[in-house]
């Protein structure tokens, strides 16, 4: 047995686009326990709700990532829903399915891209996001932010996409996905890339089920749980099957990515063809009551959104279970017995989003 | 060889030219939608303080009685849900964004209007 050393992580670190602080103990260059620390970035946005009505929290419940915002949007607001028991109209439904697999697709493109940053192959994170401003340019298109879009609302949404625009969404796909194409291949077949990825930081299929590992983490070994085949919004009338890889290590979880953005070229094109005419937000009047449970899929996983309101303007509990606060034990595990020159990729693999983990 | 895949798209690449824009010299188009900054048509605004209750950052303020309208430029979101709730309509978005500024602006707008002639207005 070698010299123990410990290695401070982060906060600050080239490769982390967010503060977490590890601290890992090695024996020579091998990892064999890592000590996570985190609570940089805590802003208290769930103790906000006191102070903010229901439906300004829409725009607070936004602002706790930069990255999933319209999908913690949605969460929150199909909460509300239920609790108000309000229907929302089937087009608002599909429109909120089209941001939402768009936003998905944003995601793992700037998530190839911090991947590729990780191992440095400086011009393919430079490709991978260049591709990424084309899905940008469409959100600016129809909901007038990049990031942030505030369109989501009790009810409904708040802004329509024209039929013209859908045309032009559907022809910007067909043109993505050619794109995407040239990305992934290198990602798939790089003999430079395998060498990073295969064989890297393998969670079996029973780890990640006991430590409760979410999204594309459990997917890549071998577990089926994907929320959206629960068909919340309008994924029940569309031809969705998750995307499963078995073998768990850094390569299956990008294979698994890279195939959920042209899962979501699909569903975008499928929604784009069967989208209802029709109002897109129903009025909501009085305050919600009760307590409700939602769960959706986020791009980095399995969000759960809980909220618990007294009949006045004001909830009183909002909670936010996120995605990476459930892949952080699985990332301990994987780092476990791993070289140190892998740590960078092995934590960007689990797509971290620290923002969110603390809100 | 796959040692060699990203050849092609760099090739591409280098015959395309760069995707940015020099920026001050060249601008990008903004598009309809795009959310700037709240503007206001003052000679229109009924100083009923919709916006004002509605703000989830509380930027703007309202004063009925000089007749003024101001917005804190750092504290807005740009969420437009003001623009939403004015029922004279005389709030919208800006294209543009608000300038730089190390230290909070607040904008303020006057209404010109003749105060001797209030009743009338």
């Amino acid at each position: 047995m070698g010299k123990r050393t410990v290695i401070p992580f982060g906060p600050q670190h080239p490769v982390l686009p967010e503060p977490i602080h590890l601290d890992l103990v090695l024996e020579d260059e091998v990892v064999v326990e890592a000590i996570p620390q985190i609570g940089y970035v805590h802003r208290g946005l769930e103790k906000l709700v006191e102070k903010k009505d229901y439906q300004q929290y829409t725009y607070v419940a936004e602002r706790i990532c930069g990255i999933c915002s319209f999908m913690h949007g949605m969460g929150y607001c199909q909460t509300i829903e239920s609790i108000m028991n309000v229907e929302i109209p089937e087009r608002a439904k599909f429109l909120r399915t089209i941001w939402a697999e768009l936003s998905r697709m944003h995601s793992h493109t700037l998530w190839l891209g911090l991947l590729a940053d990780a191992f440095g192959f400086e011009s393919l994170f430079m490709h991978s996001w260049r591709i990424r401003e084309k899905i940008l340019d469409i959100f600016e298109e129809t909901t007038g932010g990049r990031v942030i879009f505030s369109v989501c609302d009790v009810g409904g949404v708040r802004k329509d996409i024209s039929a013209e625009t859908l045309k032009k969404i559907d022809k910007i796909m067909d043109e993505l996905e050619k794109e995407f194409k040239e990305i992934t291949d290198v990602f798939f077949n790089d003999a430079s890339v395998k060498s990073r990825t295969v064989g890297v930081g393998v969670l079996s299929k029973q780890a990640a089920h006991d430590l409760g590992a979410v999204g594309p983490m459990a997917r890549a070994s071998g577990i089926e749980s994907d929320m959206r085949s629960q068909g919340y919004a309008a994924y029940g009338k569309l031809d969705f099957k998750p995307i499963v890889e078995t073998a768990g290590d850094c390569y299956a979880r990008t294979s698994v990515r890279m195939k959920e953005i042209y899962q979501s070229i699909d569903l975008v094109k499928q929604c784009i063809a069967i989208i209802p005419e029709g109002d897109i937000k129903v009025k909501v009047t009085g305050n919600p009551n009760g307590e409700y449970f939602t769960r959706i899929e986020q791009p980095r996983g399995e969000v759960v959104y809980y909220a618990k309101a007294n009949g006045t303007k004001y909830l009183d509990r909002v909670r936010v279970r996120t995605p990476t606060f459930a892949n952080i034990p699985p990332l301990l595990e994987t780092l476990k017995g791993c070289a140190l020159a892998d740590v960078p990729i092995l934590v960007v693999t689990i797509d971290p989003c620290i923002s969110c983990t603390e809100r | 060889m796959s040692i060699l895949s990203m050849t092609k798209t760099l090739f591409k690449s280098i015959a395309h030219g760069p995707y940015t824009v020099l920026y001050p010299i060249k601008k990008k188009d903004s598009f309809d939608r795009t959310r700037g900054k709240v503007a206001i048509e003052i000679s229109e605004c009924i100083y009923c303080s919709m916006c004002q209750r509605r703000c989830p950052t509380g930027a703007i303020k309202v004063d009925k009685a000089n007749q003024s309208w101001s917005i804190e430029r750092l504290q807005c979101i740009q969420c437009s849900y003001c623009t939403e709730v004015c029922p004279k309509k005389c709030l919208h978005m800006d294209n543009q964004y608000t300038a730089p500024s190390f230290a909070g602006v607040r904008d303020e707008f006057v209404n010109a209007r003749i105060p001797d002639n209030k009743e009338n207005n």
